[in-house]
């Protein structure tokens, strides 16, 4: 553990990319099996202890520290993790070094009921660095700045293999990867992949930021506000995975039943909304199915989901993806049929006539369960990752209110010093100011600064971490939808809501009024 | 016996004292001022009189331009004092910087100390904290929370003087503040036996003066604006804090970015000042020094000001002891922590 936590450590304090990158490559080649698996698996967020949750922890402190004091002391560090790593009482005697594997098998070997006696002996083994590494991989949240990608790029650097078969091995090897190390060290074949239903990295797609593009070169298809999804059919089993690479199957049983054919899709997954008239329904849907460990048949049945294919990355044992997007396309528009039209569609292409016609139907479409645009070069292969100028989203304007900041919360992390959370309200016709959403994002740092001091010197009331303000400052507020909401007084919640201008110049009466923003609901 | 809430008063700028019309550490300008150490949220230019000891009055006279000569201004060594509108005070040594104290108020029986700020550990550059039996103990709380755990000092100079070992064609950038961190870095470095030159940022040239005038051997200090930048490789560099990300840092080797402060603790706030080497060095008492402070000095009541007031109160809270939370405003906990 002791390796590990410096390894962390390192990565907290180093900026660089390509620091971080060495810091891995040393680690990886000088660390041996299984502990580097493990830790490069915790460094991703690639390992998950169901025993062992943030309330574990909580609980176990209970045990040894004053609960108040845990409280402040964690609204001050912004991390229960490393609020805990310093908090734990220091165990007397030396300590004999507890190795990463060691600890991985404790903490998958634990039950929930036993999970804090577990937690505690390991604790009591480590130093305070040790105590954070330990609870960091224990409770996941590494926040190293240490990508999926950056670790796969760092294995082939410490390998010296092609960095393309690493991103295909990686999700079809589960941690600590041994084969992939014995591969990379050359110790063994490239491992096989043909009987096993593998994650294929998604291709993914860079914001348009040019004026236009030439159709011709470019095909448009509509952008679904649902979740990606990438549906593998192989080794006699068929898993969703989503665009992290996280499988997803249990969530979605229907799905997972239905898609019986030799492929692997790529596609937007979404509920199928009554109101819509059958048609796909907004995000505020499908967020009833997600995160689901159990679904009931209730929930099939109120919230349907299909999946709108988009691409055909493999079928019938062939490889599609070097080909170019019109040859998939061609192939998929094939395909599809072979799949249960009650569970699958396929996404249209738009047939615009030029660019112009586009922003024309872009500015025009209404469903709420469209995002914006995809435009997909029509002669690219389908590759891992953001490509420049092969695929771009160009997402519809987001709607904008302004509304009054009336509470404002630390941040966590980076930003737990910072007044960086923030509540909104507009006026009821009544004249009484009701929340109506949080963001956190769209400012710069700067511009936190500077929200930050207002805060502070305009706070009327302290709650806990939270301060009530002087309800005097306009923020234009951009949010790509708005839906009915039980859960908030004003009975409305933004998607996406973000700061988008400090509006110093506007006075608090004149921001916008509920009835305003109600009219905007899709 | 007084009561105290009749002649010492609290208040956002400081803590004033009725009888004597007197201000401990005011934030404003006030007609007597006692001042209990030199750092800026203590100590403030414009008082009509100043009263402290001779350390932080040439502290005062050099940082904010205080007539330290003046017939209006009184310089007090530790254990002595003076008597105003029949309150004695006197001065005693706090351990936080070169001629930081406690000022202590005795007034018809009853006995106040104010610590300003303080820490318990060995610090070569002032003298050691001392346990002043009183009835009230206004005491700082900059690391009143059970987190702050400072790791002995000679864990955290080795660490510097490994990582600029590790790396000697770089140097490495140690962000202290001018007024006692730098010092007592740099004794502390001399203490672990760091022989070479140490090279220091101009503003802490005049400073590092001040503490060898009175005393404390700093060793060979050089100007970085006077050396050339390959002489600095595999040196250690001192600056404050302010400089560590500032234009100025490009005349050194390919600086790590080091930071002494008690804040260091914290990942998340070492990172936020983009600080590669957090060294926990702290001129403040953590958590076991106020609380094991608190116990010896047993006093009838504390008040607890600038820092984490709510966790030191819990403390005496869980441990049956009277205390409030005094707020003072000024007080700038980021810098020299």
């Amino acid at each position: 553990m002791k390796r590990f936590a410096a390894l962390i450590d390192r990565l907290i304090y180093t900026r660089s990319r390509n620091s971080k990158l060495a810091l891995i490559v040393d680690y990886l080649r000088h660390t041996p099996d299984p502990d580097r698996g493990w830790a490069i698996a915790a460094l991703t967020e690639s390992l998950d202890f169901p025993a062992v949750k943030a309330g574990t922890v909580r609980t176990l402190l209970a045990t040894r520290v004053d609960e108040e004091l845990f409280r402040l002391s964690r609204h001050f560090v912004g991390d229960t993790a490393e609020t805990a790593a310093l908090l734990w009482p220091e165990a007397s005697g030396k300590k004999a070094d507890l190795s990463v594997s060691d600890a991985v098998d404790a903490l998958a070997a634990t039950s929930r009921s036993d999970a804090p006696a577990v937690v505690a002996s390991l604790l009591d083994r480590l130093d305070a660095d040790g105590r954070y590494a330990l609870l960091k991989l224990a409770l996941g949240g590494m926040r190293v700045g240490v990508s999926a990608r950056l670790a796969k790029q760092a294995f082939a650097q410490a390998f010296d293999v092609p960095v393309d078969d690493v991103e295909e091995l990686w999700h079809a090897i589960p941690p600590p990867y041994a084969p992939l190390f014995a591969w990379g060290e050359g110790r063994a074949e490239r491992p096989d992949l043909a009987d096993v239903a593998f994650f294929r990295p998604f291709m993914l797609a860079h914001p348009l930021e040019e004026e236009s593009v030439d159709l011709a070169d470019y095909a448009a298809e509509w952008k679904w506000d649902g979740i990606r999804v990438q549906i593998v059919h192989g080794g006699g089993e068929t898993r969703i995975y989503s665009r992290g690479g996280e499988e997803i199957s249990g969530a979605f049983p229907e799905l997972v039943a239905a898609f019986d054919q030799d492929a692997v899709i790529d596609g937007e997954l979404l509920v199928r909304g009554e109101v819509q008239g059958g048609e796909a329904a907004s995000f505020n849907a499908l967020q009833q199915r997600l995160g689901r460990k159990v679904v009931s048949k209730k929930m099939l049945a109120d919230y349907p989901a299909f999946v709108r294919v988009y691409d055909l990355l493999a079928v019938d044992g062939n490889d599609l993806r070097a080909l170019a997007w019109t040859e998939r396309r061609r192939q998929l528009e094939a395909f599809v049929p072979r799949l249960a039209a009650s569970h699958f569609d396929l996404s249209q292409v738009i047939d615009a006539t030029d660019f112009d016609d586009l922003a024309e139907r872009r500015a025009g479409a209404r469903d709420a369960a469209i995002e914006g645009v995809m435009l997909k070069r029509r002669d690219a292969p389908y590759v891992a990752g953001r490509r420049a100028g092969l695929w771009y989203k160009w997402k519809r304007d987001p709607l904008t209110a302004d509304c009054v900041m009336m509470y404002a919360q630390r941040g966590n992390g980076r930003r737990a010093s910072f007044y960086s959370d923030y509540t909104f309200g507009c006026w009821s016709d009544a004249g009484e100011l009701l929340p109506v959403g949080k963001a956190y994002s769209g400012f710069t740092d700067e511009e936190l600064k500077w929200l930050d001091k207002f805060v502070r010197d305009n706070t009327l009331n302290r709650f806990g971490p939270v301060r009530e303000v002087e309800k005097s400052l306009v923020l234009e507020v951009a949010f790509d939808s708005i839906h009915t909401s039980k859960r908030h007084k004003s009975g409305l919640a933004m998607r996406f809501p973000r700061i988008s201008r400090i509006r110093r110049d506007k006075p608090a009466e004149e921001a916008d009024r509920i009835a305003t923003l109600q009219a905007m609901v899709t | 016996m007084a009561k105290t809430r009749t002649w010492i008063e609290p208040h956002p700028s400081g803590i004033h004292v009725k009888p004597a019309d007197l201000w401990i550490d005011p934030s404003r300008p006030a007609p007597r001022a006692a001042v209990t150490h030199g750092h800026a949220d203590h100590a403030r230019s414009g008082h009509g009189a100043v009263f402290a000891t001779p350390e932080t009055l040439a502290i005062m006279a050099l940082r904010y331009g205080v007539d330290a000569e003046a017939s209006n201004n009184a310089a007090f060594a530790y254990g002595d004092g003076f008597e105003r509108g029949g309150v004695r005070f006197s001065f005693h040594p706090a351990g936080h910087v070169l001629g930081s104290a406690q000022i202590l108020m005795e007034y018809q029986g009853e006995r106040i100390v104010v610590t300003g700020d303080y820490k318990r550990r060995a610090d070569p550059t002032c003298a050691p904290f001392e346990v002043v039996p009183c009835d009230i103990f206004v005491t700082e709380a900059t690391f009143g929370l059970p987190v702050f755990r400072h790791p002995p000092t000679s864990d955290e100079i080795a660490k510097l003087i490994g990582a600029v070992r590790a790396e000697p064609e770089r140097s490495v950038l140690v962000g202290a503040y001018a007024l006692g961190k730098a010092q007592r870095v740099i004794t502390e470095l001399r203490g672990a036996g760091w022989d070479a030159p140490i090279y220091i940022h101009g503003a802490l040239e005049k400073m590092c003066q001040l503490y060898a005038v009175h005393g404390v051997d700093l060793g060979e200090l050089r100007l970085v604006s006077e050396t050339d930048k390959a002489e600095m490789a595999g040196q250690i560099v001192l600056a404050p804090p302010s400089a560590l990300n500032d234009r100025w840092s490009r005349r050194l080797p390919d600086p790590v970015t080091a930071m002494a402060s008690g804040w260091m603790r914290v990942r998340q706030r070492a990172r936020q000042r983009m600080v590669e080497l957090p060294l926990v060095i702290s001129d403040h008492a953590d958590w076991d020094e106020l609380t094991t402070t608190i116990s010896e000095v047993n006093p009838k009541e504390s008040w607890i000001t600038h820092g984490s007031e709510d966790g030191l109160l819990r403390w005496c809270e869980l441990t049956q002891r009277k205390a409030r939370a005094l707020h003072l405003v000024g007080r700038d906990l980021e810098e020299e922590a």
